[in-house]
């Protein structure tokens, strides 16, 4: 193999796992260090700098980082670095000051957000500093979008979202809330600069079998009735309830109609327990509040009498292996199953929905009849009309509406300078030596051996009484510290200097995971498997010398380097350095990263 | 040195031998010697050799004096039985343990101060004795711990890490122990783990007194132009007889040299040394052709490596004093206290 090229931001930027695997690139090892050091505000402004809502995140985040942990890889968990954030959220103090400050002049150029959910406030919070007028349309009758109406208040409290919403809409914009936009022409036609269309995928997918209009007073679009929970407009749901999907909507679905006055919720799915589409740990929160998940169910008919519904038959389902290996759930022709209930909740799916867009205004849609939104620089086909969040490439969730979000923005921002917007901004990269004396390094690198710590909860004979009690406690300070020192600190990269080696072997005495072996050289499919410890994860690199004295190389398996720093303090001539990466993800507004 | 204990996670994929254990299993405390001591690169060979082996843990007794290398058991096997003498006395504390319990596997490691300097005679009689042990010297030609002081292994005119020129013979450890009936001699280069770990294995599945000398370089003072015992001078003048593999009867492995390369030695207790020849000629069952080899290698600045001698059908002490099967330790008053009729007897016998 060729020497590595760490040049540029992309090598060692894949090595930090949880970093590369945040569609924001939140530099995850360096706030948890600050949480480590009890130094909750800068941990905190480092999340709000990359991901805008760190209490809400800390809360509800895909969290996208932890499967990619390394430590998942070593140990039997990885890294709870959902639940640091929110220490961090939790345990700051009062943060104002060090938001950015308004802009004391307009910069001349209007803009339009269409949602007041976490993409738009996103857009908003990279352009307010600069100057831009922000406009914010948004049907509901208060700001936050599908944080505010999805979520549920038992998982995300009210003040978190006004406290960080609040962030944002502080810094001076327009809100016009409960106005719904009905015609993006006649938006354009107010003589905007740019538009963002962040809207979400607002339209919950419905059921069209017997019954369903007969039964109607009894049947929910998930998402519309959480929404009306959120709202205060439903306060019951009857003794007997099916929740219909096995997606996070679902489980909310199903969690908040135990709190509602639901004595037997029941969820049911039409796949597999494993193949359903909700995270593994929202489906243990339902099983905890003795929620059963019932899974290979089709429903078939929704039962009544006279209107009144009663139950829903359901068609059992089996999975099949194609010719081709592909696993499919089909009937299973066993008798249909009935299960009574006197409400059921829809959560199959939802969709992106855009009647308010003419098809004449040069904005093209696909065979989907979705908006075609570039993938970088998330512009529409017609210019100055951008999208962003489920709105732009269907239902994800809010780390990737953020991470829309600030892209949008530097588009924007770019399109009012009249400026090229595929011309992409750099990330900042920095790298440093964390070396402070001859065994003493500037990060925490002994190794914790503890294993992942579990959130405490609120007692569920009082949970269940409140729709808008929060069940997760979050950690303490005490906790957080322990399961911050946890984290390997994979930023702290292992950098080689190929002339400084004299091939003594220290390093590869020491390292605990046989991560280094020195080499005859040979191409990558032929050094993996020859390595001490033979390097099988194909998606984790080599990292690989020049040719040293003896002709041999120096190969480094990235994949489960524990970054605990040995071969650097074992290293007699200094050829291995620790060096902390910084990657910080350019923004529109060089103030809100700074 | 380093403050942190090495953390206990492990490649996900490290497998166990037969007996459960890991390799890492073997390891002993966190090593306080210098960074990128060659020492340490030996104590790891020993840690796979062992762990190849695999030998219990609590079958081996780890016997040291004083200096660097004498520090050194301490980072291997750390649920070994070991012992800490004082300086130069590790042969006798040795052959002591050994006739006292000849079960367990005994390793003696030892420097070039300990063993050539002030216990010369100690390792001289042990050698001679033909005690069943591995002697390993962790050969550097220098005083470490004392900064730097030629060492009685350090070569006539190599020099210092101050410029001074070495006035003094250095001592020949191999030449001396092929001398004094050594039956297993090897010499190594701690930067040579491929040609190390075999032969320590070979060394320590043979009966008898096993010697190797391994030049492990003293980073600290004694890697410097003008030393002859730094890493760039022993890879330049490298000389290796042979590589070799050892072929345990429990797990038989193919090794795949073209047929007249190789020689085959079968070791007491049934393992067999497969030695791949490098140098032609060169004969490992001939001692008096090994020393002619070695002197002539030596006059010319070359580093002779490689398994240098061995006899196969070797005895030990035990075979010389006749001593029963059980070990000494193991026999009590039953055995030892046969009673007033024996002794009646035995003096009727003799009168």
């Amino acid at each position: 193999m060729e020497r590595t090229s760490t040049e540029g931001p992309d090598y060692f930027h894949k090595v930090v796992d949880c970093q590369w695997a945040c569609p924001a690139h939140t530099p995850v090892p360096e706030y948890i260090r600050l949480i480590a050091e009890g130094r909750y505000d800068d941990a905190y402004m480092v999340n709000w700098k990359s991901n805008v809502f760190p209490g809400v995140l800390g809360r509800t985040c895909d969290r996208p980082c932890e499967p990619a942990c390394r430590r998942g890889r070593v140990d039997e968990e990885p890294v709870a670095i959902c639940r640091l954030k929110r220490v961090a959220a939790d345990n700051k103090d009062d943060v104002s000051g060090r938001m950015p400050p308004s802009a004391a002049n307009s910069n001349g150029k209007r803009i339009a957000l269409v949602g007041a959910g976490p993409a738009s406030l996103t857009v908003a919070r990279d352009l307010a500093p600069m100057g831009y007028e922000l406009v914010i349309y948004d049907s509901d009758p208060r700001s936050g979008g599908m944080i505010r109406s999805q979520i549920p208040r038992f998982r995300l409290p009210e003040s978190v979202i006004d406290e960080e919403v609040g962030y944002i809409t502080d810094m001076g914009m327009e809100l016009r809330l409960g106005q719904r936009v009905d015609s993006l022409k006649g938006l354009l036609d107010e003589g905007y600069d740019a538009v963002f269309v962040g809207s979400g995928a607002p339209r919950g997918r419905d059921l069209d079998i017997p019954g369903r209009k007969e039964a109607a007073a009894n049947i929910h679009i998930g998402i519309d009735w959480l929404s009306s929970v959120s709202f205060g407009h439903i306060e019951k749901i009857g003794k007997k309830v099916i929740v219909l999907g096995g997606g996070n909507t679902a489980m909310d679905c199903c969690r908040t109609s135990r709190r509602l006055g639901g004595e037997e919720v029941k969820v049911i799915v039409r796949s597999g327990f494993a193949e359903m589409k909700a995270s593994p740990w929202e489906k243990e929160d339902a099983i905890h509040e003795d929620i059963p998940i019932l899974n290979f169910l089709s429903p078939k008919e929704f039962v009544h009498e006279n209107g009144k519904l009663k139950g829903v038959i359901f068609e059992k389902n089996h999975t099949v292996t194609d010719d081709k290996g592909r696993k499919k759930v089909v009937a299973s022709g066993e008798p249909d199953e009935f299960h009574e209930c006197d409400d059921v909740l829809m959560a199959v799916g939802q969709e992106n929905s855009f009647p308010w867009i003419e098809r004449d205004i040069g904005l093209e849609f696909d065979q989907w009849d979705m908006p075609r939104v570039d993938e970088i620089t998330f512009q529409s086909t017609r210019p100055g009309v951008f999208f962003g969040g489920d709105a732009a490439f269907g239902p994800k969730n809010i780390i990737w509406a953020v991470a829309h979000g600030h892209q949008a923005a530097i588009s924007i921002h770019k399109h009012c300078q009249g400026q090229d917007i595929s011309d992409r901004p750099p990330p900042m990269v920095t790298l440093a030596s964390q070396k402070m004396g001859i065994h003493e390094w500037s990060y925490d690198n002994d190794i914790s051996n503890e294993d992942r710590f579990r959130v405490p909860h609120l007692d569920k004979a009082i949970s269940l009484k409140d729709v808008k009690a929060e069940v997760e406690l979050g950690f303490d300070t005490r906790i957080g510290y322990k399961e911050a020192q946890r984290c390997f600190n994979c930023d702290v990269q292992t950098v080689f200097a190929d002339p400084l080696c004299i091939e003594c072997d220290a390093c590869t005495d020491i390292c605990p995971v046989d991560a280094i072996t020195f080499i005859e050289n040979g191409d990558e499919a032929d050094l993996r498997p020859r390595l001490t410890a033979p390097a099988l994860n194909l998606t984790q690199d080599l990292y690989v010398s020049g040719s040293l004295k003896t002709g041999r190389v120096m190969v480094k398996d990235e994949d489960v380097c524990l970054h605990c720093g040995l071969c650097a303090e074992r290293c007699p001539t200094g050829a291995w350095d620790m060096q902390r990466f910084i990657l910080d993800m350019a923004t529109a507004s060089p103030i809100c990263t700074k | 040195m380093t403050y942190i204990a090495k953390p206990k996670f492990a490649h996900p994929n490290l497998k166990p031998n037969s007996l459960g254990y890991t390799r890492r299993d073997y390891e002993g405390s966190v090593s306080t010697l210098c960074a990128g001591c060659g020492h340490d690169s030996i104590s790891s060979a020993i840690i796979q050799a062992v762990f190849e082996l695999e030998i219990p843990p609590h079958k081996i007794a780890k016997m040291s004096g004083i200096g660097c290398s004498s520090k050194t058991p301490d980072y291997m096997m750390g649920a070994s039985h070991g012992f800490n003498t004082v300086h130069g006395r590790m042969p006798s504390v040795l052959t002591g343990a050994n006739l006292a319990n000849k079960d367990l596997v005994y390793l003696g490691i030892s420097g070039d101060g300990d063993s050539a300097s002030i216990g010369l005679g100690q390792f001289a009689h042990s050698v001679r004795r033909g005690v069943n042990m591995t002697y390993i010297v962790e050969n550097n030609g220098v005083y470490g711990l004392t900064k730097g002081q030629f060492s009685a292994t350090s070569d006539k005119g190599s020099k210092s890490k101050g410029g001074e020129i070495n006035h003094d013979a250095g001592i020949d450890l191999v030449g001396l122990a092929l001398q004094l009936g050594a039956t297993f001699v090897a010499r190594s280069f701690s930067g040579d783990k491929a040609q190390l770990v075999p032969l320590v294995k070979a060394a320590l599945l043979h009966k008898g007194p096993a010697f190797i000398d391994c030049i492990s370089p003293c980073v600290q003072f004694n890697n410097h132009n003008g030393s002859t015992k730094s890493y760039d001078y022993v890879r330049e003048h490298n000389e290796a007889v042979n590589r070799m593999d050892v072929i345990v009867p429990r797990n038989p492995i193919h090794v795949d040299y073209e047929p007249g390369e190789t020689k085959t030695v079968t070791q007491h207790d049934g393992s067999i040394l497969s030695l791949h020849k490098l140098a032609e000629h060169y004969d490992p069952s001939d001692r008096v052709a090994a020393l002619a080899f070695l002197s002539a290698k030596a006059a010319l600045g070359e580093i002779v490596t490689g398994l240098l001698f061995v006899d196969p059908a070797s005895q030990d002490l035990h075979d010389g004093l006749n001593t029963v099967d059980t070990p000494l330790n193991e026999l009590h008053d039953k055995e030892l206290i046969p009673g007033a009729k024996v002794l009646e007897a035995l003096n009727a016998s003799l009168r």
